[in-house]
């Protein structure tokens, strides 16, 4: 096997571990996640900047070409530093609807501006009622003059609350999806924090009428592009998720060595010696299977779909345990919202939350 | 989450009114002088009633430190207002340099005429934001051998200048805990309980006290309870989560372990009711009883899916209009309670050192 990274591969691991810890301290962290809009408006103009916003996008598209490998390097390391910015909901989830259905007219109009930073996207995936089942949708769009009539309520919105640009799914031969503009009456938004330290909204939509500019591709090709974005956000979330697993890790085998009780570092003592060697090989084991993974979808390969979930069980799982240990180990440190450990322990639950928990992607894998 | 100090003292005035604040309480200081079996009973029926949880420090901790080795006048002084709530306590044991090594605690109070004078820190102290009274385990003296030797139980009144309570915000985001300053605060001799240098053989009654206090089986079955009464409803007009096999899998295999440790605590109460010493299997009720806590908020966080997410803490509190919530019943704050209670498994001394306890002095190793 070769693991070994191209030119602008390691270019691009390098910057971006370069910007994460010269850039990102958690103070800074804490900063973004605190201001109005849940990140910080200059940071995110700098990945713009630096080109990330437009990592998996086509040339033609004004992007560098990226695919899951490129993405797996940036969210590793924005893992390890904790980015709070939405890169997940702008280039990953809504970019990547954008990415395969819009037209050159929409792309003009909606893609361009996401990775230029000067719009917020959201991609409406979920709805009140159906849990991690994609297809369970009760939104519609009804025919309605040369446009449609769109009605239906969406969950827990990533960046929805901040987004000029909702992508909303609904039922309209098949599933269709439509790029629907935040400010068009008989949209509703209630914005809230997350417990990560981002953003989200539920959003209603009540006889919503857009023209027919607004519908991506073609009628009945949602469901199919859905699931393809939301297997590449399930491998984004778990490259972050590995970077996490991995700071975590160093965090407490560090902290152990210094913390001394009875008159010892604590790392002496040998029941803890083995936790941490067992969240050492859990993150191990999630970094392996996390390049299979990848490696996987980025060659097109047949069990592309099947690593999507497996990586998304082992980040369920061993990602929960790692979280916990971590916690446990930094005793009320763990606890504080002042340090930092705590506030990874949070991402990564949500990450465990997100697009499918443990038992929901197991499931797909028994099948 | 926790109540505000307002609606913390109008429920535990309410148990006082009824006589059963003192439901630990021996009678002659105004207790109900119950059997272990009775206490036993009413703490199940709080928590099946779904009661708020009586803060310990006052009415289970140092209430009953002075009853039992205070002076006739701190008897006097302190016990009728604790039993009233009209008095707020907290507990100052863990310091930032010692956590689960607690006899390395630093804080000093030296002599000085009819005073100590203390100086130190104290960390982790629970609702010390509301507190009048602070019960201490100071240094007297650093003489002695063994380090717990020169460690006494002292009472400090909050209001005392030099006395400083700092918030610590926990990663649920609530405030809860506290770091509380001593900067030569002159403590009345007076306010020392018990002899000089014994504090930590009071202060071992108490840690003893609090790994039976958080065992809370009955709260964690309750809360079982509702989980699966939620889940046998649609949500939302989801299908009902009872249709998952594995979820409902996950939620009976805690509930056999529940009855285990609700057979183990009642195993505990007959040996002592029989006048026997507890036997080996009380001390797993502590770790274990947090384990089977933290199981519980695990699966409300599965139950919550994507509801898991929004943090909307003006919803926490009892009174938030159900029609503005986000998310439902267990979804509310299944996260925010999940992160907070992590705290379960290392305050009152770590599941770590319960196990270290239970491989000392019960297997012999």
């Amino acid at each position: 096997m070769d693991f070994s990274l191209n030119e602008f591969q390691a270019m691009l691991s390098d910057s971006v571990a370069k910007f994460v810890s010269n850039e990102y301290d958690f103070e800074t962290r804490q900063a973004s996640a605190a201001a109005p809009r849940g990140f910080n408006d200059a940071i995110w103009q700098n990945f713009c900047d630096l080109g990330w916003t437009a990592l998996p996008f086509s040339e033609a598209e004004g992007g560098l070409d990226g695919g899951p490998i490129e993405t797996m390097l940036l969210m590793q390391h924005f893992g390890r530093g904790l980015v709070v910015e939405p890169y997940l909901a702008n280039i990953v989830l809504a970019g990547g609807v954008l990415r395969r259905l819009a037209s050159d007219t929409q792309k003009s109009r909606w893609l361009a501006p996401i990775i230029a930073g000067e719009l917020q996207a959201a991609l409406a995936f979920a709805e009140p009622q159906s849990r991690y089942d994609i297809g369970d949708i009760g939104t519609t769009a009804t025919r309605d003059a040369d446009g449609w009539l769109i009605n239906g309520s969406k969950a827990v919105v990533l960046n929805g609350g901040n987004a000029e640009l909702l992508i909303i799914p609904a039922v309209l031969d098949g599933v269709s999806l439509f790029a629907v503009a935040a400010d068009t009456d008989g949209v509703t938004r209630r914005r809230y924090s997350t417990v990560d330290g981002a953003t989200a909204a539920e959003i209603t939509l009540r006889n919503v009428r857009v023209d027919s500019g607004a519908l991506l591709g073609t009628a009945g090709d949602g469901l199919a592009t859905l699931e393809a974005v939301l297997d590449e956000a399930i491998l984004a979330v778990c490259a972050e998720g590995v970077g996490i697993m991995q700071a975590l890790t160093e965090k407490t085998v560090e902290y152990s060595k210094n913390r001394v009780q009875f008159g010892v570092p604590i790392g002496s003592f040998q029941a803890l010696q083995h936790r941490m060697v067992d969240m050492f090989t859990a993150t191990e084991q999630s970094y392996s299977l996390l390049l299979w993974a990848t490696m996987a979808s980025a060659a097109a390969a047949d069990d592309a779909k099947r690593a999507v979930s497996a990586i998304k069980y082992q980040i369920g799982t061993a990602g929960k345990r790692v979280g916990q240990e971590a916690v446990q180990l930094h005793g009320g440190m763990g606890m504080s919202w002042e340090f930092d450990v705590g506030h990874y322990f949070k991402r990564l639950t949500v990450i465990g939350q997100l697009f499918g928990n443990a038992d929901w992607h197991l499931d797909r894998l028994a099948q | 989450m926790p109540l505000s100090r307002e609606h913390q003292q109008r429920f535990q005035k309410a148990l006082y009114a009824r006589g059963w604040a003192g439901y630990n309480w021996p009678v002659e200081y105004g207790g109900t002088g119950w059997s272990l079996v009775q206490k036993y009973l009413f703490q199940k029926e709080m928590a099946d009633a779904n009661m708020p949880a009586i803060v310990p420090f006052g009415l289970g901790m140092v209430g009953p430190i002075i009853y039992t080795y205070g002076s006739a006048e701190q008897k006097q002084r302190f016990l009728p207002d604790i039993l009233a709530s009209n008095t707020w306590w907290c507990q100052g044991y863990s310091e930032p340099g010692s956590g689960s090594d607690l006899a390395s605690l630093k804080t000093r109070a030296e002599r000085d005429g009819d005073h100590y004078i203390v100086n130190g820190t104290k960390t982790w102290t629970t609702l010390a934001q509301h507190a009048d009274w602070i019960f201490c385990l100071v240094r007297t003296s650093s003489d002695s051998a063994r380090r717990q030797d020169g460690i006494s139980f002292l009472l400090v009144d909050m209001a005392t200048p030099g006395v400083s309570v700092r918030p610590i915000i926990t990663i649920d985001g609530s405030h809860e805990i506290n770091e509380v300053h001593f900067d030569a605060v002159r403590v009345p001799r007076d306010n020392l309980v018990g002899e000089e240098g014994k504090g930590w053989t009071y202060g071992k009654v108490l840690l003893q006290h609090e790994r039976t206090g958080t065992a809370g089986v009955a709260r964690t079955q309750y809360r079982l309870r509702e989980l699966r009464a939620q889940a046998g409803r649609s949500v939302r007009g989801a299908a009902p989560l009872s249709n998952d096999a594995n979820f409902m899998r996950k939620i009976a295999a805690v509930e056999v372990e529940l009855k285990a440790l609700e057979y183990t605590e009642l195993r505990t109460l007959a040996a002592v009711t029989s006048g026997k010493a507890p036997g080996a299997e009380s001390s797993i009720l502590k770790f274990k009883g947090t384990e089977l806590q933290q199981a519980v908020d695990e699966l409300y966080l599965e139950a919550a899916g994507y509801y898991a997410l929004p943090y909307v803490p003006e919803q926490y509190v009892y009174d938030f209009p159900d029609q503005d919530r986000v998310g439902e019943g267990v979804e509310t704050d299944a996260a925010p309670r999940y992160f907070n209670f992590r705290k379960a498994s290392i305050y009152g001394g770590s599941n770590e050192i319960q196990k270290n306890i239970i491989a000392k002095h019960v297997l012999g190793l």
